[in-house]
């Protein structure tokens, strides 16, 4: 039946992906804005709970960033499969003849463009309203680049377990949370190290192993759960 | 011939029926063991030069510890045997784990905060190995979360046992990672009893409690497994017959 189609290469496919994933995202303009906001809210919320003290803040500022910039990643994760789900068309890339892995990757690149790279741009502004010391900005931009990427991967595993699941969202974070612990060790601690005036090669490069090691497995794993989900 | 035994496993009624006979041995053993290794390590070894009689809670805490971990990665690998062969009974051998593990960890966590209290001044210590068993707890507790979530049986077994591997994968690297970042904050009011000798009169009862807690926990999990067996086969023939054969017996 196959030679009914024209052939399409792996790359053919997951530019496919990628472009309808991004046109789909740029036509819901609200949800890619809302887990910015929920970061920044979130941010705001800790001057108010514990104190303005600007040194108080120059110390905590790095872990706070962190944290909240994986609570945001971790509140976008749940659209991830969802309406595809929905409507049907998970059913049939599943079927489709093209390599799975791909799909799931061009979605996975999709979610981190609209929610991982924008919390990594917005972060340098939050981290001046902590009072985040000047040495720690290219720090937090590369270490959230490469963590953020890192967490959509893994996010993407919890994402496609919980997607027949009509309230998955909470779930989600629970499955998803623990897992993210070693990014989040990481991460903070190469924007620590660099305002404490140390150095960050070593944090960074642990970090891009587990970008690599999430890029090879974690597709994987989420394409078998996709399956999963969708037989049951 | 030689993997005969493996193909059986595949009937959940073979297990249930084979496992029948091992029970009493396997209770008897368990409690002989414990009991052994907790009088002789609560009454009969010497007293700790340091820490007193306080000490004597590792004789539950370390064997707690080690099923905790080791019970992750039976139930993974359960899961995984379920995945690759398609096989009914490892799965209700995963699901039977995770809660038994979950209380473990638990356990361990309790009992080491009970032992930080007079050794260390404090109920919590964000110690990397108190750390890692707490993250351990979170492992189990979403485990049990995704297991209940999902109403279709099948689905539920198969999602939490993808969900068990990557577990499993990411264990080592929360272990590694957690330990770094507590060599990095380790506060200097904390210093570890030294780790280097720990004298026979008091390592051999530790072993028998791990053995005896190995012990224990084959048997709970066989029960678990067993009454997983009974409520998932239970309109089945050999479950009716086995129920009136009992109720004769009654």
């Amino acid at each position: 039946m196959a030679d009914q189609y024209p052939a399409v290469s792996l790359w053919g496919g997951f530019i496919a992906s990628f472009r309808r994933d991004m046109l789909i995202a740029a036509r819901h303009k609200a949800e890619l804005t809302n887990p910015l906001v929920f970061f920044l809210i979130a941010v705001t919320l800790i001057p108010l709970g514990v104190s303005p003290e600007k040194s108080v803040l120059a110390l905590l500022a790095p872990g706070i960033v962190w944290v909240m910039a994986l609570l945001a990643t971790l509140l976008s994760l749940d659209g991830l499969f969802r309406s595809d789900y929905d409507d049907g068309s998970l059913e049939q890339m599943l079927i489709s003849p093209q390599s799975l892995y791909f799909t799931v990757m061009a979605k996975v690149l999709v979610h981190w463009l609209v929610s991982g790279l924008p919390v990594t741009l917005l972060a340098p502004l939050l981290g001046l309203m902590l009072s985040l010391p000047g040495e720690g900005y290219l720090p937090l931009l590369a270490s959230l680049a490469l963590g953020t990427a890192s967490m959509s991967l893994i996010g993407a595993v919890g994402a496609a377990l919980t997607v027949s699941l009509r309230k998955g969202g909470l779930l989600l974070s629970l499955i998803v949370m623990p897992l993210y612990i070693p990014v989040l060790i990481f991460g903070a601690s190469a924007v620590q190290s660099a305002v404490q005036g140390g150095a960050v090669g070593m944090q960074l490069a642990v970090l891009g192993a587990f970008l690599a090691l999430a890029i090879v497995l974690a597709p994987i794993a989420a394409l078998g759960a996709l399956r999963i989900s969708t037989n049951g | 011939m030689a993997w005969q035994w493996f193909h059986r496993l595949g009937s959940p009624r073979w297990f249930y029926e084979k496992t029948t006979a091992w029970m009493p041995w396997l209770a008897a053993l368990s409690i002989a063991l414990l009991l052994t290794g907790a009088v002789w390590g609560l009454a009969f070894a010497p007293a700790d030069f340091k820490q007193g009689n306080s000490y004597r809670i590792i004789y539950i805490h370390v064997p707690a510890a080690f099923l905790a971990l080791a019970g992750y990665y039976i139930m993974a690998i359960s899961g995984a045997v379920g995945l690759i062969w398609k096989m009914k009974l490892p799965f209700m051998v995963m699901k039977s784990a995770a809660p038994i593990g979950a209380l473990l960890t638990f356990v361990s966590l309790v009992t080491g905060s009970i032992w930080g209290k007079p050794t260390w001044g404090t109920w919590w210590e964000w110690d990397a190995r108190i750390t890692s068993m707490l993250i351990l707890f979170f492992l189990y507790l979403g485990m049990i979360a995704l297991q209940q979530a999902f109403t279709h049986r099948d689905t539920s077994d198969k999602a939490s046992a993808v969900l068990a591997l990557v577990g499993m994968v990411n264990i080592p690297i929360i272990y590694k990672s957690v330990d770094w970042w507590n060599t990095l904050h380790q506060p200097a009011t904390i210093k570890f009893t030294s780790k280097s000798t720990i004298d026979p009169s008091m390592l051999y009862p530790l072993l028998i409690m791990v053995i005896g807690f190995y012990a224990f926990y084959a048997l709970v999990l066989l029960l678990n497994t067993r009454v997983e067996i009974l409520r998932r086969e239970s309109r089945t023939q050999w479950v009716s017959d086995l129920i009136s054969a009992t109720n004769k017996r009654a």
